[in-house]
C-alpha cells in the first residue's frame, strides 16, 4: 500500500529542477496586459480628487479604472460584502486600492501607478485596540461571550487571584511566493482564471459576481501556490477580480502579481490580540476559576474575523479542564489591514492566552510550570464518570492528591463538547523523557546560578487543537476519478497545493485504493470544473476531506470492476482484491490495467465522483455551545533558549517535539509540516514583528524590515518525532490533520524566554509577544522589581 | 529610452539580448529567456529565491542591472541538472524532502552549489549560516540542512572514488 510511506512532494522533481510552474511561470497568450493597483497613503479620509490623467498618459497603459469606471460594483469580500475592490468615496487603511493601471508590462503599470496626484480629506483613524475601544469600533452588535458555571463566585472565594494581560502582535504570511492571478478571456464571454489560491470556488464566486455571468461562465485552475498558510483564502480575490474585470473589458489576458511591498501593504495578517485573564486557583497552581477578555483587531473589513475570534474562544482551554470560566471576545473594527486567516485560524492567539496565564500561576505558586500544566489537564477518558467532581474531601483536599494528577478534572470543553481522545498524559510523559525535562531544568538553573549575565530557559507548552471547520456547512469535499482503459489514473479533488503535500498523500489513498503504484496516478490541478461547491483548502482539513473523498469516488469505480469480474467466474465481487498492481477475484488473476480495459470493452463506466461529509458535528456560535470538532490533534515541544540580559538579544538552542499526526499517511511529509510549524509558530512569537506608525502606515513592509527565521536563526538542536499511533476518530486510514497545530508548539519558545527573563529576579516578567529584544529587557527589568 | 545591447552566457549558451539600462538580470532571465526557474520573491535582494551563479559567486539577480553581467557567466538552476538528469544535489533535496512549495527551492540549491565548491566539507553550522541568505517560509530549514549535507557527502565520495 502506498499509504504510511514517507514519500517525497509529488511535484519534488520538478521542484528541484525549477521546471514547476506557478503562476508568474506560465506562458501569456500575446497582448497579455499587466496590473498594478494605485494605493491609499491615508489610513482614513474622503477622497476629493483623484487626477489620474498622468497615470493614463504613462508609456505602456492600456487602462486605468477607478471605481466609477466598473460596468458594476466588484466585491472581493469572502463574507459580508463590504470590500469594494477599489475605493469608492472613502479610503479606510493606507494601503487601500484606490485605482487599477493596466500596461504592457508588470513594471509600466507599477511605474505609472507611481504618476497618480491623490486628494484625501483625512477623517480620524482607529489604528490600535485602545482607538477601537474609545470609539466602540467593531464588528457584531457587541462582545461575544461564552462560559460555564460562575467564575465571578468562584473568583471570590479563590486561595489565590493572579491577574495578568499579555499582548500578542500579528503575523505576516510571507508565502515565497506573492499574490497572483491571470485571467484569460474566452469565446462567448467566459473566462478562465489561474489563482493562487487556496479557494478556488471563492474566486470562481466572486469572479462571476463581478463580471455579472453565472458561476458556470467562470473555471479557475490552481495547480499550486508558493506557500499560502491561509494567506491565499481570501487575500487573492481582488488580483483575480481585477483582472478578469480587465479581460472581460479589454478581452485581452491580463495578469496581476503584487509586488512584495503591495503585498504586505495591501493584503491581512494575523491578528494582533491583547488578552486580559484573572485567574483563581490554589497554593498547587491549580485553577479554580478564569475569567478571560480578548482583544481582537480586525482591521477595516469583516473578511474571516468572525470565525477567527471564535476560534480563539474555542482554544483559550487549550489543554485544560476550566470548571468555571468565562471567555468575552472583542472584535474590533480598525482603519488598518483586513486581518484574514493564518494557520491556526484564531486558535494560535487563544492558546497564547492559556498558555500565558499558566506561566503567571506557575511563577505566583513558585512550582514548574509543567507540573502545574499536568494538574490542570483535561480528565483521561476512562474517569469521565467524574465530570469535574471535587476529591474526596472536597476544596480541603490535600495538595498531593491534587497535583499528582488531576484524574478529579472534567472532561468536558467550556464550550460543552466531550474531549473523549485526551492523549497529553502520555504523550507528554514520552516527551519528558525524550528530551531529558527534569534534568535539563536543574542544568538550567544551575547554568542561571553561575551566570549573571546570560540567562537560560526551559519551557513545555502541550497542543490541542479541533479539527474541523466551524462554520458546519464548510465540512464537505468532491473527487473525481477517472481510470483510462490502459489502466492509468487521474486524480482530481476539490484540495489546493501549497506545499504542504496534501496532492501527495491524496494520490497515495488512490493508489492504494486500486493496489496500484503511485506512477500509475496522475496528480491534477484542482479546477472548478471538475469538482464544484468546494471548501477552501484550510483548517487542516484538506487531507480530511478530500482524502476521504477520493477514497469514495476509488470505491465507486472499484465496486464496479468487481461486480463486471465477478460474474464472469461466477464469484463474490466482495472478495476482489486490488493488491500490488493485480486485480484478483474468484481464481482470476489479472493486472490492474487489463481489468480497466476489460471492463471498458464490457461498457463499465470507470469514472466516478466521490463525495464526503464530515459526521457528527453541530454547533451553535452564537450560544457557544455543540460539537464543533471531529476530533483533536495534540502535541507538545520543548524549548531551551538563551538570553543576553544586558542586549535583549536571543537564541533558541534546542527543542523537542512530539506531536500527534494519528497513523500518518505520509510520516515524512508531516514531520516537515511539524518542523516547518513550529518555526513559524516560534518566529511569530519572537522576531516577527509589525509595525504600523501614529499615522496607520505599515513600516514593516519587506523583510529589509520584517524579519522571519532564517536557517542559522533555528534551533541547534531539532529533535521532531510522530505520536504514531491511529485516530480515535474514523479518518482516512486513521490519520490526524497536521496542517495547522503544529504552529502552536512554538509557543514553547516564547514561554521558555519568559523563563529566561524570570531568572533575572523574583517578579513575574510578564514577557509580551512578539518577544524581541526591546521586549526582552522591559520583560528582565520587570523581573528585577525595576518596571510596573 | 536607449536600449543596450549586453552579451553573456547562461548556462553555457552564448545570450545576445536588448536591454533597458535599468532592467534587473531577473527580469532579463525569467522575460527574455524563459528562464523561469529563479522566482521573484521580494526583489530587495532578502529572500534569495532569484539566487543564481554568477562568476563563481551567488548573486540575487534581482538587485543586478543586465548592464552589469556583460561577458558573465550566469548558472541557474536550469544549468544544474533536468528532470532526467538531476544532478546530486537537487536528488538530495528531493530524497530528503528539502522542500515543501517549492518556490525557494532553484535559489536554495543554487545557493547550495556554490556554498559546497566554497567549503566541499561544512559543518551544519556551516551550512546554516552560508544559506542564511536564502529564505524558505515552509520547511523550517531542517530537511534543507540535511539535503545539504547530504549532497555533500555524496559528492565527497564521489570525489575519493575517482581519485
Amino acid at each position: 500500500m502506498s499509504v504510511a510511506k514517507p514519500l517525497p512532494h509529488d511535484a519534488a522533481r520538478l521542484h528541484v529542477t525549477g521546471t514547476a510552474r506557478y503562476i508568474d511561470d506560465i506562458p501569456v497568450p500575446a497582448g497579455c496586459l499587466h496590473l498594478a493597483f494605485g494605493l491609499s497613503p491615508v489610513a482614513r479620509g474622503r477622497l476629493t480628487h483623484v487626477d489620474l490623467a498622468a497615470v493614463r498618459a504613462a508609456p505602456g497603459v492600456a487602462l486605468v479604472l477607478t471605481a466609477a469606471d466598473l460596468v458594476r460594483p466588484a466585491d472581493c469580500s469572502p463574507s459580508a460584502h463590504d470590500e469594494p475592490l477599489l475605493a469608492e468615496d472613502e479610503v479606510h487603511y493606507a494601503g487601500q486600492p484606490i485605482f487599477l493601471v493596466a500596461a504592457d508590462s508588470h513594471l509600466a503599470a507599477r511605474k505609472a501607478a507611481a504618476l497618480a496626484q491623490i486628494d484625501i480629506s483625512p477623517l480620524p483613524a482607529i489604528l490600535s485596540i485602545s482607538d477601537a475601544l474609545a470609539a466602540n469600533s467593531r464588528f457584531e452588535d457587541g462582545p461575544r461571550i461564552y462560559g460555564r458555571g460562575d467564575p465571578d463566585a468562584e473568583l471570590a472565594t479563590a486561595e489565590i487571584v493572579t491577574e495578568g494581560e499579555i499582548e500578542i502582535g500579528g503575523q505576516e504570511h510571507f508565502y515565497l511566493e506573492s499574490q497572483a492571478a491571470l485571467a484569460l478571456p474566452q469565446e462567448g464571454g467566459d473566462m478562465i482564471v489561474h489563482s493562487s489560491s487556496q479557494h478556488p470556488t471563492e474566486i470562481q464566486h466572486k469572479v462571476a459576481d463581478a463580471l455579472g455571468v453565472p458561476m458556470h461562465g467562470v473555471r479557475v485552475e490552481v495547480r499550486r501556490m508558493g506557500g499560502g498558510f491561509g494567506g491565499k483564502e481570501s487575500q487573492g480575490n481582488a488580483l483575480a477580480i481585477a483582472c478578469a474585470v480587465v479581460a472581460q473589458m479589454t478581452d485581452r489576458p491580463a495578469k496581476m502579481r503584487y509586488d512584495r511591498d503591495d503585498d504586505f501593504t495591501i493584503t491581512g495578517k494575523r491578528h494582533d490580540f491583547r488578552i486580559a485573564y484573572k485567574v483563581g486557583h490554589d497554593a498547587q497552581g491549580k485553577i479554580s476559576a478564569l475569567v478571560f477578555e480578548q482583544f481582537c483587531r480586525c482591521g477595516w473589513s469583516m473578511d474571516l474575523s468572525l470565525p477567527v475570534a471564535d476560534r480563539a474562544m474555542l482554544h483559550a482551554d487549550n489543554a485544560y479542564w476550566l470548571e468555571h470560566v468565562r471567555i468575552t471576545s472583542h472584535r474590533l473594527k480598525t482603519n488598518t489591514q483586513s486581518a484574514t486567516a493564518f494557520r491556526g485560524f484564531g486558535g494560535p492567539q487563544g492558546m497564547v492566552g492559556i498558555e500565558r496565564v499558566l506561566d503567571h500561576v506557575a511563577h505566583v505558586v513558585g512550582r514548574d510550570g509543567t507540573a502545574v500544566r499536568k494538574c490542570n489537564f483535561y480528565g483521561a477518558p476512562a474517569d469521565r464518570s467524574d465530570q469535574g467532581a471535587l476529591p474526596p474531601g472536597g476544596a480541603a483536599a490535600s495538595p498531593q492528591s491534587i497535583s499528582a494528577k488531576a484524574i478529579y478534572n472534567g472532561t468536558r470543553t467550556p464550550y460543552g463538547m466531550e474531549v473523549t481522545d485526551f492523549i497529553l498524559d502520555d504523550l507528554v510523559a514520552r516527551l519528558e523523557s525524550s528530551s531529558a525535562y527534569a534534568e535539563r531544568r536543574q542544568a538550567v538553573a544551575a547554568f542561571n546560578a553561575q551566570n549573571a549575565v546570560i540567562k537560560k530557559g526551559l519551557a513545555l507548552s502541550p497542543v490541542k487543537f479541533g479539527i474541523s471547520f466551524t462554520l458546519t456547512h464548510l465540512n464537505q469535499a468532491g473527487a473525481l476519478v477517472h481510470v483510462y482503459q490502459d489502466g492509468s489514473i487521474h486524480l482530481n479533488h476539490g484540495g489546493t497545493e501549497m506545499g504542504q503535500g496534501l496532492f501527495q498523500k491524496v494520490a497515495q489513498v488512490a493508489a492504494s485504493r486500486f493496489g496500484v503504484g503511485l506512477e500509475a496516478v496522475k496528480i491534477t490541478a484542482t479546477d472548478t470544473a471538475k469538482v464544484p461547491n468546494t471548501s477552501a483548502t484550510a483548517a487542516s482539513s484538506g487531507s480530511d476531506l478530500n482524502g476521504m473523498a477520493v477514497r469514495a469516488a476509488c470505491d465507486t469505480i472499484r465496486d464496479r470492476i468487481a461486480v463486471f469480474l465477478a460474474e464472469r467466474t461466477q464469484s463474490d465481487p466482495t472478495d476482489i482484491v486490488f493488491a500490488d498492481g493485480m486485480v484478483r477475484v474468484g481464481g482470476l488473476e489479472m493486472p490492474f490495467a487489463q481489468a480497466a480495459k476489460e471492463a471498458w470493452m464490457g461498457r463499465v463506466s470507470l469514472s466516478a465522483t466521490g463525495f464526503y461529509k464530515t459526521p457528527d458535528i453541530v454547533w451553535d456560535r452564537i450560544r457557544g455551545t455543540g460539537r464543533p470538532f471531529y476530533y483533536f490533534a495534540y502535541g507538545a515541544a520543548v524549548t531551551e533558549v538563551a538570553i543576553d540580559t544586558l542586549t535583549g538579544e536571543n537564541r533558541i538552542l534546542r527543542a523537542d517535539i512530539l506531536h500527534d499526526a494519528g497513523a500518518s499517511l505520509n510520516p515524512a511529509l508531516d514531520i516537515g509540516q511539524v518542523e516547518g510549524g513550529y518555526v513559524q509558530g516560534a518566529g511569530w512569537l519572537t522576531m516577527e514583528e509589525l509595525v504600523w506608525d501614529q499615522t496607520g502606515r505599515l513600516r514593516t513592509h519587506a523583510p529589509s524590515t520584517y524579519k522571519i527565521p532564517a536557517a542559522s536563526d533555528t534551533p541547534d538542536i531539532f529533535n521532531v518525532s510522530l505520536y504514531d499511533t491511529p485516530n480515535a476518530a474514523d479518518t482516512i486510514y486513521r490519520s490526524k490533520a497536521v496542517g495547522e497545530p503544529p504552529l502552536m508548539l512554538g509557543i514553547s519558545a516564547l514561554l521558555a524566554l519568559s523563563d529566561a527573563c524570570a531568572a533575572c529576579g523574583p517578579c513575574y516578567p510578564a514577557l509580551d509577544a512578539p518577544a524581541t529584544p526591546e521586549r526582552i529587557l522591559a520583560a528582565v527589568a520587570r523581573a528585577r522589581g525595576a518596571l510596573p | 529610452m536607449t536600449k543596450t545591447h549586453v552579451s553573456l552566457t547562461v548556462n553555457g549558451e552564448k545570450k545576445d539580448v536588448l536591454v533597458d539600462p535599468r532592467e534587473l538580470l531577473i527580469h532579463t532571465l525569467r522575460e527574455q529567456m524563459d528562464i523561469t526557474g529563479p522566482h521573484i520573491g521580494c526583489e530587495t535582494s532578502h529572500c534569495g529565491a532569484c539566487t543564481v551563479d554568477l562568476d563563481g559567486k551567488s548573486v540575487k539577480s534581482c538587485t543586478m542591472f543586465t548592464v552589469q553581467a556583460e561577458g558573465a557567466d550566469v548558472t541557474t538552476i536550469e544549468g544544474l541538472g533536468s528532470p532526467d538528469g538531476l544532478h546530486v544535489l537537487q536528488e538530495a533535496f528531493k530524497e530528503n524532502h528539502g522542500l515543501q512549495c517549492g518556490y525557494c527551492t532553484p535559489g536554495m540549491i543554487t545557493r547550495a552549489h556554490r556554498l559546497l565548491q566554497e567549503n566541499p566539507n561544512p559543518t551544519e553550522e556551516e551550512v546554516r549560516f552560508g544559506m542564511a541568505g536564502n529564505l524558505c517560509r515552509c520547511t523550517g530549514y531542517q530537511n534543507i540542512v540535511k539535503s545539504v549535507l547530504a549532497a555533500a557527502s555524496e559528492m565527497n565520495s564521489a570525489k575519493e572514488a575517482a581519485e
